[in-house]
């Protein structure tokens, strides 16, 4: 049992309108408290967009502005630097944007606020997939997951977007999950003093989207995890690798057991499936050790 | 080189060059802007002014003008005063966040060079890019010259900001952005004057804890543009305003339209943009040979200014409207306008619309003069007449 070290400051307010069960408020509720009160929120549309808003009521205490589903980074940009203007380089601007609008249509601008290395925190809630509009595909999907626009399971793997971030050297990348909030928090704190572009996905297992049981996202969560399919890890620079949670305790048949969109897989299936995971981790692993020589 | 005629200081600048000038006296806080012909030397030569040290600007250079416009939109909201240049295919690639910058009520003041839109590939002076954008809920105004460029960059800054909705400004590929005339560039002191600085009371600011552009129901969304319709009825007297002090400052005035020679004229041509110089020379030697021919130019396009109009073509006889544009299924967009602008009017106007200089072809002095000897008089034209 894990111990959750973090204070809150009644940074997200009740009364927010996410699915009962969802853990993206979960890990809304931590980001919001641990980025405190001199922060600007950019939104894209996606689940935070939804959850954060409803005019006239908000559920972030920070001012929020909501963008274009492509537009998240560059809008981001455009509030940092009009803060660096007004004299004030210390608020942070922090995007949140689904997979959607992160690893598909708004892949260009972020690879562009990437690339001028822009002092902005983006968040990707990943829940592979567009959920938002009630589950279709995105590039974040998985290989064999059923959507609504892959109903016989998508035939091609998910994009690797930390492999793309990598590759455009940003001081800073991780991925948390809302199984391990302390992590979760350090990661936020530790991006928060970063001067720079900072991206963080965070693995939301989507109740409807995934078909999973009401009470089982952060169960869910927790084996993506623990079986190394959603590995939590951090890389500096685009070059140093290093793992948050090093083990890779369980095979996957449990995770996917607990989702309606891996039921339809074969044994056949399953197995492919794990020699990915299992290969995948082993060229982390190699890029972590990689990094300590 | 500097020309001192009389007490003014004159500088040779091109088109594009006095954009820039414009836009360094007004003093954005941030500039996120991207290159294309024949829009470049705009972004060029602001970048030299920051580089040397000359502006003090936070200049966003992304991947796209969408990246572009996005970070103006956000940028304006955060309370920066804001500027961008473009043109037709990055105009274009922006139409879905220029809805969304009226929408957001944004300040923001962008230079579009008019130049054709693909296919074919073309890069010659048509303004159906921005006109392509009338119904965007940007307030749009049309620069005959290098020095009305320079002039009406620094009023649409008053302009965008009394109204709290974003200007373009348009000139003409090449027959503006490259011709190159002695320009008189206004003293810092005196921009200044005119466009002090400006804080909006809506704005993100963690001081304040608005949030922008959230999920609103249809009676908001509704009320949303019965606001933005409110600002607009407000722009032709704030454009007025913004001319005329202005021309009290510079001796330069400017208004929502331009009648040039129009006293007693029985025919007038209506354009816009670089045409309105050949259709001077041309009214100039219609004149001369006892024609009572004039000009009226439109400036302001959004929104139009019906009531001037209306006024300036009361008691003409026939009214020829030169469109260097194709609205394909229509014809020319001014043309359009001007007979919604129209209708119901008393009188015996005749109305013809001609399509000239469509894709950036010549259009001579001789060629408008022919028009307004043959089209006098003749009753109205419904489609449009293409010109050679």
């Amino acid at each position: 049992m894990e111990k959750i070290n973090y204070t809150d400051d009644g940074q997200f307010c009740s009364g927010h309108v996410a699915c009962g069960g969802c853990v993206e408020a979960l890990a809304l509720r931590v980001i919001l408290n641990t980025i405190g009160n001199d922060a600007v929120g950019v939104v894209a549309p996606s689940c935070s967009a939804v959850i954060c808003g409803g005019y006239p009521m908000s559920s972030t205490k920070i001012p929020v502005f909501h963008t274009t589903l492509e537009s998240g980074a560059a809008s981001a940009s455009g509030v940092k630097r009009a803060l660096l203007a007004q004299g004030k380089p210390d608020t942070t601007v922090m995007c949140l944007a689904g997979d959607g609008g992160t690893y598909d249509i708004g892949l260009q601008a972020l690879s562009s606020a990437a690339e001028r290395n822009e002092d902005i925190l983006y968040i990707c809630f990943d829940n592979e997939g567009y959920m938002n509009t009630g589950g279709q595909k995105s590039s974040a999907t998985p290989m064999s997951a059923a959507t609504g626009s892959t109903p016989a399971g998508k035939t091609t793997r998910k994009k690797n977007l930390i492999e793309i971030l990598a590759a455009h050297r940003i001081p800073y990348i991780a991925t948390t999950s809302p199984s391990h909030l302390n992590d979760m928090a350090a990661k936020i704190e530790k991006a928060k003093g970063i001067r720079g572009m900072k991206v963080i996905i965070v693995i939301i297992p989507c109740l409807p989207g995934w078909g999973i049981a009401d009470d089982a996202a952060v169960k869910t969560a927790r084996l993506a995890v623990e079986t190394g399919v959603f590995p939590l890890f951090e890389v500096e620079g685009g070059l140093e690798y290093r793992l948050t949670v090093d083990t890779k305790s369980r095979s996957i048949e449990g995770y996917l057991g607990l989702q309606k969109r891996y039921r339809h897989l074969s044994e056949t299936d399953v197995t492919a499936l794990q020699d990915d995971v299992d290969q995948d981790w082993a060229r982390l692993i190699q890029r972590v050790e990689n990094s300590a020589m | 080189m500097n020309v001192i005629p009389g007490n003014k200081t004159f500088q040779l600048l091109s088109g594009n060059h006095a954009v820039a000038w414009g836009a360094r006296l007004a003093h954005p806080d941030v500039s996120p802007v991207y290159p294309i012909t024949p829009q470049t030397p705009i972004l060029e030569k602001l970048i030299e002014f920051q580089s040397q040290g000359l502006l003090d600007m936070e200049l966003l250079t992304p991947e796209s003008e969408h990246s572009a416009m996005a970070a103006c939109i956000s940028a304006s909201v955060t309370g920066a005063r804001v500027f961008t240049a473009t043109s037709s295919q990055g105009l274009l690639l922006m139409h879905e966040l220029l809805h969304y910058a009226s929408g957001a009520r944004s300040s923001i003041v962008m230079f579009n060079v008019n130049r054709t839109p693909a296919s074919p590939w073309g890069f010659w002076p048509d303004q159906l890019d921005s006109l392509a954008q009338r119904d965007t809920g940007w307030v749009q105004l049309y620069s005959e010259s290098p020095q009305e460029s320079l002039d009406t960059v620094i009023q649409a800054f008053r302009i965008a900001e009394s109204i709290q909705l974003p200007v373009m400004v348009s000139h003409d590929a090449f027959y503006v952005s490259h011709s190159v005339e002695p320009i008189e560039v206004p003293e810092q002191d005196m921009v200044t004057e005119f466009l002090p600085r400006f804080t909006p009371d809506l704005r993100l600011d963690t001081g304040l804890g608005q949030s922008f552009g959230a999920p609103i129901d249809q009676a908001t969304w509704n009320r949303s543009r019965r606001d933005m319709d409110a600002a607009m009825g407000q722009v032709r007297n704030v454009v007025a305003g913004a001319g005329r002090d202005w021309g009290a400052l510079t001796g330069r005035d400017y208004g929502p339209l331009e009648q040039y020679r129009c006293e007693g004229a029985k025919t007038v041509f209506v354009t816009m943009g670089s045409l309105c110089g050949t259709v001077r020379e041309a009214v100039d030697a219609l004149r001369g040979a006892g024609h009572a021919v004039g000009l009226l130019k439109v400036r302001l396009f959004r929104p139009l200014p019906a009531s001037d109009l209306r006024q300036a073509l009361q008691g003409i006889e026939t009214a020829l409207v030169l469109d260097r544009n194709y609205s394909p299924g229509t014809g020319g967009v001014l043309h359009q306008e001007l007979k919604s602008v129209l209708f119901g009017m008393s009188g015996a106007l005749q109305l013809h619309g001609f399509l000239t200089g469509v894709g950036g072809v010549n259009v001579s002095s001789e060629t408008i003069q022919k028009l307004a000897v043959d089209y006098a008089r003749i009753p109205t034209s419904l489609n449009p007449i293409w010109v050679e």
